[in-house]
């Protein structure tokens, strides 16, 4: 079992969502998060003082897949989140060692 | 709070003892059950032959008898308490979220609760001895005790303020109790973010009453200094509205408090964007509306020069914007929406004292100019200085109000006063320097006031709350809320 984060522009977010979604994944976390690598941030002036803001305020998707859908799901990612221009955002796959659904008690991959 | 309280409540009841006939006086028609000889007196004390300036329309009445509460003109007395209304607005909601949103979010309930809690507290202040003190009595400096606990203020009762003596007591008592409340509460954007609530409070009371009082008894009531209700007075200051009385005074002694309380923790390395702009902008609109009752007010009377104030007011405020987001685009390259509000309130502080006395167009010229100056003074002058005046009260309020007090004098003209009352532009650019005299007494007054007062507060109670207690913010320090709980 896989687990992709992957931090997107916010206005990518339902085009994501209806790819991946597509792709076979039922369910996932979105989080509002800030933070920054390559694209630089703004800057903001209030009555004359000036604020460099570096944190730039992105989504954050996290869903957890079972091994043969992950490349899948990372295609439909990249295809959709990407725009060309910098600051599209990355993507992180790590491995999970169990998931476990709250209701039944079901674990692993029935529980995804 | 437990010592002022205790100081407070054989006061009080000092007062009521007092006053015994204070309690019976609001049924206003039974003048034969009710001694109150003050009445009388203050009516007659007010002949005809010293109304230094004649009313711009000829149908209203100039009652030379005491005016019963059947004779005031019906118009008059609707359009004074919508206008009664309109700046309590300004107030709560107006300056309290033109304020709230300027703050951290961990502050927004502070900067909230000092507005709420200032139209508490300075309206029963008011009505106990403050009128009095401001209106009471013909002297030149200050009032007098005559009106304690509102004693010989009645329906029946018309007398003092203006030359218009149309309108009843209670509407002026009304009315003025409403500037009471927001001239210190526009104060509090100087010290906002670390002033300590309780400290605050005692403040806004010693300052009203020892600071506001005087300033208001000088400019507005008949026998002050610098009235042009008192015939034969030196200086004639023009102030329709308050810009000496509400906003130089306050703006001047947001400064001193600003200097005092030192500045914000982490100023100005550490950014302090406004949280909330939209707030903002919300109460501006209600500042911009609340203010066209606060000038459309200030004569007392539903005339042409009521229309005339309203109208210059307005177009002060929307040129102020022009003024402000101009300038800013030539340093910044952008117009912002803090830009385009600042500039609108510092137009409708400019054209405060002169509504009532300059043209509209005059009026929006002094707009203009607001927004370009209180512009240069926000940014520039502040960063030079280096206070930290969190909100600008001293540069929008304080240097707006001076500006626009000077150019008070330079644009009156007689077309709109319909009196004597003059300035420049009408040849009598004495005007000015009358005007000039104005701005220092109200100046130094307060300025030096203000000082002893903190300086006597830090003392004996702080100003400042806790380091820690700043940097967990007010909201939860002071009040034990968050203004911000989403679940």
């Amino acid at each position: 079992m896989k687990k992709i984060e992957a931090i997107v522009r916010h206005f990518k977010l339902e085009d994501v969502k209806s790819a991946i979604t597509e792709a076979g994944v039922h369910g996932m976390t979105v989080t509002e998060v800030r933070g920054f690598g390559r694209q630089k941030g703004h800057k903001e002036t209030y009555r004359g003082a000036e604020y460099i803001v570096d944190f730039m305020p992105k989504v954050k998707i996290e869903v957890v897949v079972t091994d043969d859908m992950e490349d899948k799901v990372v295609d439909a990612i990249v295809t959709t989140a990407r725009t060309g221009q910098v600051g599209d955002g990355k993507i992180f796959v790590s491995d999970v060692g169990k998931v476990i659904r709250i209701r039944t008690g079901e674990s692993d991959e029935s529980a995804i | 709070m437990s010592i002022p309280i205790r100081f407070a409540l054989p006061f009080i009841a000092a007062l009521l003892c007092a006053h015994p006939v204070a309690f019976g006086q609001d049924v206003g028609n039974e003048p034969a059950t009710l001694t109150i000889p003050a009445n009388d007196t203050t009516v007659d004390e007010t002949p005809a032959g010293s109304l230094s300036s004649t009313e711009i329309s000829a149908e209203v009445q100039t009652p030379a008898e005491t005016p019963a509460a059947a004779d005031y003109d019906k118009a008059d007395v609707a359009w004074m308490l919508v206008c009664i209304a309109f700046v309590l607005m300004m107030t709560c909601p107006g300056l309290a979220l033109f304020y709230g949103g300027l703050v951290r979010k961990k502050n927004i309930l502070s900067v909230m609760m000092q507005c709420v809690f200032l139209m508490g507290l300075m309206s029963v202040v008011w009505a106990v001895i403050g009128y009095s003190l401001a209106f009471g009595g013909n002297a030149p400096y200050f009032g007098n005790l005559e009106h304690l606990l509102l004693d010989g203020v009645t329906p029946s009762t018309a007398s003092g303020l203006t030359v218009e003596e149309c309108v009843s007591d209670q509407i002026v008592v009304a009315f003025q109790g409403m500037f009471f409340i927001i001239t210190p509460a526009l104060i509090c954007g100087a010290f906002a973010e670390r002033m300590k609530f309780t400290t605050m409070a005692v403040f806004s009371v010693v300052w009203g009453l020892l600071i506001y009082c005087p300033i208001a008894h000088w400019v507005w009531d008949e026998g002050g200094w610098l009235s042009e209700a008192t015939s034969g007075a030196k200086y004639q200051a023009i102030d329709f509205a308050g810009g000496l009385v509400v906003h130089i005074s306050s703006g001047v002694s947001a400064l001193v408090c600003a200097l005092l309380i030192g500045r914000r923790k982490g100023f100005p390395t550490q950014p302090m964007p406004p949280h909330n702009l939209t707030y903002t902008c919300i109460g501006t609109g209600l500042l911009w509306v609340g203010w066209f009752g606060f000038n459309g007010g200030s004569g007392l009377l539903a005339d042409g020069k009521a229309v005339n104030a309203l109208f210059a007011t307005h177009l002060a405020a929307s040129a102020g914007v022009l003024g402000w987001s101009a300038a800013e685009w030539m340093k910044h390259g952008k117009a912002s929406i803090l830009g385009a509000c600042s500039g609108a309130v510092a137009g409708l502080v400019c054209v405060t004292p002169g509504a009532g006395s300059v043209t509209p167009i005059c009026g929006l010229l002094m707009g203009l100019l607001a927004g370009i100056f209180c512009f240069l003074c926000c940014t520039k002058l502040k960063n030079s200085l280096g206070y930290d005046d969190s909100l600008d009260a001293f540069g929008v309020h304080g240097m707006g109000g001076i500006l626009g007090a000077i150019l008070t004098g330079v644009f009156a003209t007689s077309v709109v006063t319909g009196s004597e009352s003059r300035g420049a532009i009408d040849g009598n650019s004495g005007q000015i320097v009358t005007q000039l005299i104005s701005v220092i007494a109200a100046v130094g007054f307060s300025a030096v006031g203000t000082f002893v007062i903190l300086k006597i507060l830090d003392a004996t109670m702080n100003l400042r709350v806790t380091e820690q207690e700043e940097v967990q913010g007010l909201d939860i320090s002071q009040h034990g809320e968050e203004g911000y709980i989403f679940h």
